[in-house]
């Protein structure tokens, strides 16, 4: 049921719905103020486009930041069929950790392409400082009542940026039962990503290369060596999901949900950018190996979450269990508290925080004097960690009734010790640092 | 077996659940924007793909498949 009365329309509102109507080929029948205005309410819903936009910025401190800009357009038709198309752009750009550990000395590292290195200074984590990428995303989303209690959606995803392509589709069926106040439902997802890095796919376990450069007389030798690194140029993963859902009404003021998720990813999931540090037993690193994972993973979760609405403020909280034959399993606490501060403005607190365990061939280095493992990374990402978001909303509604937000927050990563014992140098340096980050959000809907 | 006792736990549960909820002239409440589970796509979208890129875990409460080269 939409509440909200539907707002005069603003230039930038007509024009868009012009563009997007263009883009479809379809006509407009309405999109000037005065027919808004004179029409019907159901006229209104049939011509109209509702726009969301959002820019967020967000930051690590000395690592990577990201600005992504996303606009959504949503038509709702007759029989309450909705569309909903959405835009995203992103760029990022900045260093990232390259998985080789920290060491008394300067350390020099390979790019990626081979073009070229740099270095890291002493007792300083190695973050590979070429991370650049633009990213477009398309999504577009069709959910339409199917039977009386039946509402069927189905949408299409592609994703492009430099050395990536993700294609994806999705289907879901829900049912409305118990006068609506309980629904089940059931989605399925598939992607198929194709990831061609610079520099090609690695030989798993490969010694990182020295680097050639472009005019140097010992450059097709470099050359040569390099490419003895690669295997192909680019590799190709797929992700199958199922999710079960559960929603019901509890009373007037609190609703609950409850999903249980399958996911099922086969076919290239290292990251070819990352290393591992080979270390003699003082703790010096020898050498540089190319990262090797499982090519398959299934991970599965569940997930609960409740709103309740107090007199005034609206609680939402959630948590989430996920567990996967990589033997990570982790535990996601998020809860917001909206608290209006008049009858168009709000402020809404966030706390979320988060807990995994370390993949089992998750190593921060590889020993000099054991034989190299079956599958290794030194990617945090998959190590034993924890982290936690703070942050604040404030949105307000406009005098033309459209809704203007912003948002902060901080999220910081804690990266542990999982019981790996460092040896010599390496006790003296940060194996597990930790990140900080900033994000700062606009978010405007017309 | 399974399929039996999944069958009677999920007619255990829509039995159990029937007592719940409201009349459709209750829903002032739940039938707010802000109550709505998701009341911000965009926010969720965004959270989905800083977290997704820079923790081991996805989906739950959407899917959490592919999407980028991030992860």
């Amino acid at each position: 049921m939409q509440l909200n009365k539907k707002k005069t329309p603003i230039n930038m509102k007509a024009a868009l719905t012009i563009a997007t109507s263009a883009l479809l080929g379809t006509v407009p029948t309405a999109v000037n103020a005065a027919d808004e205005v004179s029409n019907s309410a159901k006229a209104q819903q049939e011509s109209t486009w509702d726009f969301d936009t959002a820019f967020l910025y967000y930051s690590e401190s000395d690592r990577v930041s990201a600005a992504e800009a996303i606009i959504a357009a949503t038509k709702t038709f007759e029989n309450d069929e909705v569309l909903n198309l959405k835009l995203t752009i992103d760029a990022l750009t900045g260093a990232s950790a390259n998985g080789a550990t920290a060491q008394p000395n300067v350390q020099t590292f390979t790019r990626p392409s081979g073009k070229g290195s740099y270095q890291t200074q002493a007792n300083e984590t190695p973050l590979d400082d070429t991370f650049k990428d633009t990213r477009v995303q398309l999504n577009a989303q069709w959910t339409q009542p199917l039977a009386e209690n039946y509402t069927g959606s189905a949408g299409v995803h592609i994703s492009k940026e430099y050395d990536y392509l993700s294609l994806g589709v999705n289907g879901n069926l829900a049912y409305d039962f118990n006068q609506k106040n309980s629904t089940v439902s059931l989605g399925l997802s598939y992607f198929q990503d194709t990831f061609e890095p610079e520099g090609g796919i690695p030989v798993a376990f490969a010694s990182m290369p020295t680097a050639f450069g472009d005019d140097d007389v010992e450059s097709s030798n470099a050359k040569a060596d390099f490419n003895t690194t690669r295997r192909i140029d680019s590799d190709d993963k797929t992700t199958a999901d199922i999710m079960i859902g559960f929603t019901q009404v509890i009373n007037r003021r609190m609703l609950t949900q409850f999903n249980y998720s399958y996911s099922k990813v086969d076919g290239y999931l290292n990251d070819p950018f990352k290393i591992l540090s080979v270390v003699d037993n003082k703790g010096i690193a020898q050498d540089y190996r190319y990262e090797n994972r499982p090519d398959s993973r299934v991970k599965q979760s569940l997930f609960a979450q409740t709103k309740y609405h107090f007199d005034e403020n609206i609680i939402d909280v959630s948590y989430r269990y996920m567990w996967d034959d990589w033997k990570i399993d982790s535990h996601t606490i998020d809860s917001r508290l909206r608290i209006p501060l008049s009858s168009n403005s709000y402020i809404e607190p966030h706390l979320r925080f988060y807990q995994q365990t370390a993949a089992d061939f998750y190593q921060p280095f590889l020993a000099q004097e054991n034989s190299i493992p079956e599958f290794a990374s030194a990617d945090y990402r998959i190590g034993e960690m924890s982290a936690y978001t703070v942050g604040v909303k404030y949105g307000m509604k406009m005098s033309d009734g459209n809704d203007l937000s912003f948002r902060l927050e901080y999220y910081r990563q804690d990266p542990k010790d999982s019981g790996h014992i460092a040896p010599g140098a390496l006790a003296e340096v940060d194996l597990y640092e930790s990140v900080d980050a900033v994000l700062f959000q606009v978010s405007y809907s017309f | 077996m399974v399929k039996c006792s999944l069958l009677s736990a999920t007619i255990l549960l829509a039995s159990g659940c029937s007592s719940l909820g409201v009349q459709p002239w209750e829903r002032d409440l739940l039938a707010k924007d802000e109550m709505a589970l998701t009341s911000s796509p965009i926010d969720a979208a965004l959270d989905d793909h800083i977290y997704f890129s820079k923790e081991a875990s996805s989906g739950g409460k959407g899917f959490g498949g592919g999407g980028c080269g991030c992860n």
